[in-house]
């Protein structure tokens, strides 16, 4: 009775009973009821990698602020700079608490000079948008559209030639920018965006216009859902880092590897506590010698079994055949090439440190 | 779901067919589909000595590992090996190919802890 009301405590996309009639299995993830598989992981790997796929990512948070970069507040909150980005284009970033610790990753959308959409994490939405409320000045509007916007993320070689049936113009979206669109007439935002490091957009729609959308979607029969299982695994291929693992409140963006999306010329919340950082650990890519994957929660050790750093992420890859893990090092421990051992005292696996990204024939800039 | 009607079950999803004292064991077809496609099985050395329920085994899909338990005690006298090479056997054939260990049984009493096919589907209806 416990999962029962667990279960209904979940919020619901626009899709979930798309996403039962197509018979996903469900998983509560960041407090919403999602698919987490349709048909099988590896399966779903090909449609991604391969040929076309679609994920229903309504869960994800959105909000809406206008105002002056600087007035507004807002580029003192975000690490990245904001003021130099042209209208029309996206960039990624994070916000800090004044310790230094990631309160969430997020990507900066400059729809209008004054106009900017910021899109976070499901699980991270309500404390976020607390944040941008608390910090914010009264130079600037916020309004938290989460729940009135829906996300679905087509991904693969061939996301392209689909959706240009649908959308016209769509071939001339360079790389991390947008433009509205319309679908069946429904005004979308549609980015150049993803999470799997294949070619993809990001289709932002109206909430209740997100079924439509959805199914004239999946009429091209090259086109598969895909759940929250593969894709996974497929920013693990691309050392992509996840709120909750790779990132926290108690992980400073430096041993995090997120320095490039650092603007350190500018003022910033927490940017003062960077400066005062020795880090002692570092993010660090593995890979596995056997078919083996290292776990989250595996501890690591070197070829002497001391204990060096701990897994976050860990997962099968079927780009390479073999285990593949992402997780924190002793930072003199962290070189391209050394060998070192995954496991618990008990059982131990032996991977070598590898340079990102594990997986790298994705068509992200195709 | 499958379930094999003249194999023994425990309620860790593992089945069991034995014939004389030999004991051939694997995963129910239930807990192949919970795992999904698996990836690595890591099997016990042959001669090992193992207790009944005692884990020997470990199973891995691309998502997670788990543990698999042995149905009887007894030696491992075999093992699957084309599991080494082709995992997705316990997908495709769970209760033939994607057979994984025979154990010499020490005490065949200890087949009294396990289900019966019926008992087994009866205990899978309650856990829905």
């Amino acid at each position: 009775m416990v999962s029962l009301s667990v279960e209904n405590s979940l919020h619901h996309t626009p899709l979930v009973d798309e996403h039962i009639a197509l018979g996903a299995k469900m998983v509560g993830f960041g407090g919403w009821n999602m698919p987490l598989q349709y048909e099988s992981i590896l399966a779903e790997w090909e449609y991604n990698r391969k040929s076309v796929s679609i994920f229903d990512c309504s869960h994800m948070g959105e909000f809406i602020i206008k105002g002056d970069a600087l007035a507004s507040g807002l580029d003192r909150i975000v690490t990245q700079s904001i003021v130099d980005m042209p209208v029309n284009t996206c960039r990624y970033g994070a916000m800090l608490n004044n310790q230094g610790g990631i309160i969430d990753d997020l990507i900066v959308y400059r729809r209008g000079h004054q106009d900017w959409m910021i899109v976070v994490n499901a699980s991270n939405i309500e404390k976020n948008a607390n944040h941008f409320r608390a910090h914010l000045t009264d130079q600037a509007s916020f309004e938290d559209v989460s729940f009135k916007t829906a996300k679905l993320d087509l991904q693969g070689p061939y996301s392209r030639d689909v959706l240009k049936v649908l959308v016209p113009g769509i071939e001339k979206l360079s790389y991390y920018t947008f433009e509205q669109f319309q679908i069946l007439g429904i005004p979308v935002l549609i980015s150049r965006t993803g999470y799997t490091g294949e070619l993809g957009y990001e289709i932002y729609c109206p909430w209740e216009k997100c079924k439509e959308i959805w199914k004239s979607i999946l009429k091209n029969a090259t086109v598969k859902p895909t759940g929250l299982g593969v894709r996974d695994v497929l920013r693990v291929e691309m050392c992509y880092s996840l709120y909750g693992h790779e990132l926290d409140e108690m992980i400073s963006p430096l041993e995090a590897g997120l320095e490039k999306f650092i603007d350190l010329k500018k003022s910033f919340m927490g940017a003062s506590a960077l400066q005062q950082q020795t880090p002692q650990r570092a993010i660090g890519y593995l890979i596995s010698t056997s078919r083996k994957s290292p776990r989250a929660g595996n501890k690591l050790f070197d070829v002497s079994g001391r204990e060096i750093g701990v897994v976050t992420s860990g997962t099968f890859s079927p780009g390479l055949n073999v285990g593949i893990g992402i997780g924190f090092i002793n930072r003199h421990s962290v070189e391209t090439g050394a060998s070192l051992l995954f496991g618990d005292e008990k059982s131990k696996v032996a991977a070598t440190i590898v340079k990102r990204p594990f997986y790298k024939n994705g068509t992200l800039k195709a | 779901m499958e379930i094999e009607e003249n194999f023994l079950y425990t309620k860790e999803h593992e089945w069991v067919s034995i014939e004389d004292n030999i004991a051939t064991m694997g995963i129910s077809d239930y807990a192949q589909e919970a795992l999904g496609d698996v990836t690595y099985v890591e099997l016990p050395e042959e001669e090992t000595e193992v207790e009944q329920f005692e884990q020997f085994v470990s199973v891995e899909s691309v998502k997670a590992a788990s543990d698999i338990y042995s149905p009887m005690g007894g030696k491992v006298i075999e093992i699957n090996r084309k599991l080494e090479d082709t995992p997705a056997l316990i997908n495709k054939d769970c209760y033939g190919k994607g057979w994984i260990a025979k154990i010499e049984v020490r005490d065949m009493d200890e087949s009294t802890n396990l289900m019966s096919a019926e008992e087994y589907r009866n205990y899978l209806d309650s856990l829905h």
